[in-house]
């Protein structure tokens, strides 16, 4: 049945571009994210952030008020950075534009480009951090598109080559996980290592926004990617992009690709055994060695848990939602499992699902799924009176969804504001999937039990 | 210590003030620095915030997404009946519609919302981009509010233009808009209307039960588990009793010289306040109905019968431990001083977003010597003071917690994320309750800093 298409968002399924973009800033070492706006804009998304990772999550911002919109903010800019560097001192400041700088036309390269000069002449350039600029008006694309475009702009700003830096034996990778959660960078990490390869992965932000208790309170957070990883990036052995969406797009792997020469593996985010295996491939490819035993185990395990678990999960309709290529992942996952993902929702609105979809589910998954792009959460609720789900995997914004369908919500992803250590979530590698696994099992187990009569002490 | 040792940024240096060491002379309510990552929010958040619970009305803003999804049911304020506004709503403005101009999606998004929820009234708020491409806020609303015939508001919320009390004051302006159209016939002289409490976690329904035992008529909250139709009817009561005053003062202006409707100041948090709040409302209606006193002593008595025992337990564990306080507003500031001071406990360090000189004069004259009072902070200076003070409670919002907790020191939510009521004789328990739990905890022993001690 098609519906004519609302004009109005009701409980949007995706967040604003500058969040995306000072998300990515996070895990870049010693950076400090930078908002060119009014000042409420860093306030939301510092609030909307915290509630999830419960750690610090300073975003500064250059605070304009009414006569900096008439007359241009560059002043106020100025000053902004001048405080960051010598207040935080940081060691690279991520500038991202908001829609009133990118509609008042303030033109942040030029202002950035004034101010490196203005310090040269005042003699104080020596100890200039690197200023990245991205441009991210909120009134194109999601947070997602932001937290690329942030990436790529990094590495297309840093990333010249006329930087010196010492060139060492160790044989690395370049990864760009895109936005996953800090645990699932710890694994991939550590994947990577076992793989007898270096890693630049970029943006980092396992420890950044997942960090241990301290004596004092850091002004910056420690962890991240270094920035002269970053600046060696071009002799990386191969560049790791994950996301399906990306594919073929202006990436920051791309760049590396134009600019030096370094394989670019694009993948999906390596959710389930098979985006999983093509991850492992790579690396394989990247270390000219074989899968480590230790991996190749739990690789083993997951499979004898997928079967443990078949009788459970077959036929079982779920709606995912969320960005575009976690909601990607996760429907490859699903499908692998014998459940049949009947809604594929985001808020993004790339093109790019219907078609990715199709493609990780193909031979597991007749009919496809109804895949809806640049949904909000109206629309999916809508949807989910034509398929009667028995699940939803997503973020914590479906709970009110979830309780009105009495099914089961599996949260996965970001923002998980409801629920305690959402972002320690697992969702990469072998070793995810089956959390994953034994999570969606569990559900269903104790919805069924609950619901049971009986009381079975047995599932 | 020297007072230069906290002083981060020199520009901010007349926002912060120590008692005993300096005279009173602070400087506030100004533009935020640049670059010192404030806590404050815009103009918009301070309009949606005060708006949000009248339960009964569609709220849209107007703009980009993010304004809309970063307050989506942001506070736990509680309805008894609809619940319209735990939705989130928006235009979300795309490129073509910032070149060519938002009205007409305006325009179809409210005709298609008020169709669909039937609104008692709509909200318009207008975001930062709509102050720049110029839309004509006011133009739309009064086409659709013609036309479905309930009244539609702009809110001139454009985020940059000032902080969060300039948004309170748009979001007064459009409530007053409603006043005075409603019947007014079956109020009784005995009436009041509730201005600035936002039924965080029921907290309106203990209060308006005490005016019940009191004899009084609550004819309008405002805006807690609000409705539009009381709205409309509020010019009809005999008071205005006006808490968080910075939210809705300017609303209580209004009504004054529009209806003649006098107010009092009141507050809801602490033993002190809550009591002396009701024996001001006692005393403003006593020439009407002279046995309210008697009433509001019973009432009190009764109360306090109950608590003090159980305030005692707690009192006997926090005594001497010290406490710091950065609030929204300021007047929240006050209560929370002596309520600490109720619990044995020593305020070290108080602050908020948007306080004014005449607030910061009071926390001057309430607090202890040594006391540090700071306006518009940020996180370097906030963990700075905690350190320096070696705080064991911090109270604040929820981009206060992780200063706290990072830091080894306990931590009590006191704004939008509370779920348990902290208003009223029963509130002062609970959040005794929640200072011990935080405080008491075992786990502090085993943070860093307090461990190296």
């Amino acid at each position: 049945m098609k519906r004519a298409d609302y004009v109005s968002t009701t409980n949007a399924c995706k967040l604003c571009k500058p969040l995306g973009a000072c998300l990515a800033f996070r895990g870049i070492e010693g950076a400090v994210p930078m908002l060119h706006g009014s000042q409420g804009c860093a306030t939301y998304m510092r609030r909307y952030i915290i509630s999830h990772f419960r750690e610090p999550m300073d975003i500064a911002s250059s605070s304009l008020g009414e006569k900096h919109a008439v007359y241009g903010g560059g002043a106020n800019l100025k000053q902004g950075i001048r405080n960051v560097m010598t207040k935080f001192g940081a060691g690279m400041i991520g500038v991202a534009t908001t829609c009133l700088t990118e509609t008042i036309g303030d033109d942040v390269p030029m202002i950035l480009r004034e101010f490196r000069k203005e310090m040269e002449q005042a003699g104080e350039a020596t100890g200039l951090p690197p200023l990245v600029s991205v441009s991210t008006p909120s009134y194109s694309g999601t947070h997602m598109e932001g937290f690329h475009t942030a990436v790529r702009a990094v590495v297309d700003q840093l990333c010249t080559g006329d930087f010196p830096y010492e060139e060492s034996a160790e044989k690395f990778v370049n990864l760009m996980p895109g936005f996953l959660s800090p645990a699932d960078l710890r694994h991939l990490k550590e994947i990577v290592a076992d793989f007898g390869l270096g890693c630049v992965m970029l943006p980092d932000i396992s420890e950044t926004l997942d960090g241990p208790a301290l004596e004092d309170y850091e002004k910056i957070p420690a962890g991240g990617t270094p920035i002269s990883g970053i600046k060696r990036m071009g002799s990386g052995v191969a560049t790791l992009e994950f996301g399906h969406t990306l594919e073929g797009s202006s990436t920051a792997g791309m760049i590396l690709h134009e600019r030096f020469g370094v394989p670019l593996h694009q993948s999906g985010t390596p959710i389930g055994l098979r985006e999983t295996d093509a991850f492992f491939k790579a690396l394989e490819l990247a270390s000219g060695i074989k899968t480590p035993e230790k991996h190749a185990l739990e690789k083993g395990r997951l499979v004898d848990a997928y079967v443990d678990g078949h009788k459970y999960l077959f036929g079982k309709r779920a709606v995912v939602y969320g960005e575009e290529d976690l909601v990607i992942g996760l429907t490859a996952f699903l499908a692998e499992i014998g459940i049949k993902p009947v809604l594929c929702a985001s808020g993004g609105n790339s093109g790019r699902l219907r078609g990715c979809i199709q493609r990780v589910t193909a031979g597991l998954l007749e009919p496809p799924p109804i895949v809806a792009e640049g949904a909000d959460f109206r629309k999916i609720e809508e949807l989910c009176e034509e398929v009667s789900p028995d699940l939803l995997v997503g973020h914590s914004k479906g709970y009110s969804l979830s309780t009105k369908l009495g099914v089961p919500l599996v949260r996965v992803g970001f923002p998980i504001h409801d629920r305690f250590g959402g972002h320690r979530t697992l969702h990469v590698g072998y070793r995810g999937a089956q959390m994953l696994l034994d999570r969606i099992v569990n559900a269903i187990l104790e919805k069924a039990q609950k619901e049971s009569p009986i009381g079975y002490g047995y599932m | 210590m020297s007072n230069s040792a906290s002083v981060i940024f020199q520009e901010r240096k007349d926002q912060i003030l120590r008692k005993g060491q300096d005279a009173f002379d602070m400087s506030c309510n100004r533009e935020s620095l640049a670059g010192a990552v404030s806590q404050r929010a815009c103009v918009f958040c301070g309009s949606r915030v005060v708006l949000y619970p009248i339960a009964d009305a569609l709220h849209l803003v107007h703009g980009p997404i993010g304004c809309a999804a970063y307050t989506w049911d942001i506070r736990g304020a509680l309805s008894s009946g609809p619940d319209l506004h735990r939705l989130s709503f928006s235009t979300d403005l795309q490129e073509k519609d910032i070149i060519f101009g938002g009205e007409e999606k305006l325009y179809r998004a409210l005709t298609e919302l008020i169709d669909r929820h039937h609104p008692k009234a709509a909200f318009v708020y207008s975001t930062c981009i709509v102050g720049i491409i110029g839309d004509d806020l006011e133009a739309v609303c009064r086409k659709v509010a013609s036309e479905k015939e309930i009244p539609v508001l702009p809110v001139q919320s454009e985020g940059f233009k000032g902080n969060k009390r300039e948004g309170y004051g748009a979001a007064c302006k459009a409530m007053f808009r409603l006043m005075g159209s409603g019947d007014t016939e079956d109020i009784s002289p005995l009436s009041l209307n509730i201005l600035g409490d936002f039924n965080l976690a029921g907290e309106i329904w203990i209060i308006r039960k005490y005016f019940d035992r009191m004899g009084i008529q609550t004819v309008a909250n405002i805006t807690g588990d609000g409705r539009v139709e009381d709205l409309g009817r509020a010019h009809g009561a005999a008071l205005n009793v006006v808490q968080c005053s910075g939210a809705t003062m300017e609303l209580a202006k209004m009504m004054k010289e529009s209806f003649g409707t006098p107010f009092l100041r009141v507050s809801y948090f602490g033993v002190e306040d809550m009591a002396e709040s009701l024996y001001q409302i006692a005393r403003f209606f006593e020439p009407k109905d002279p046995g309210i006193m008697e009433r509001t002593r019973e009432l009190v008595k009764t109360e306090l019968s109950v608590l003090y025992p159980q305030l005692q337990e707690y009192r006997r564990e926090l005594t001497g431990k010290k406490a710091a306080i950065y609030v929204g507003g300021a007047f929240k500031a006050f209560s929370l001083v002596k309520a600490f001071r109720l619990l044995g406990m020593k305020v070290v360090l108080v602050g908020s977003q948007t306080g004014t000189e005449e607030d910061y004069k009071e926390l001057y004259e309430i607090t202890d010597e040594g006391t540090i009072i700071v306006d518009d902070s940020n996180p370097l200076e906030l963990s700075s003071f905690l350190k320096e003070k070696d705080v064991d409670v911090f109270v604040g919002g929820v981009k206060e917690r992780p200063i706290a907790y990072k830091l080894g020191v306990g931590f009590c939510d006191h704004n939008h994320e509370r779920k348990q009521p902290l208003e009223g004789f029963i509130g002062m328990l609970n959040f005794a309750r929640e200072i011990h739990s935080s405080v008491m905890s075992p786990v502090w022993r085993f943070v860093p800093r307090r461990k190296a001690r």
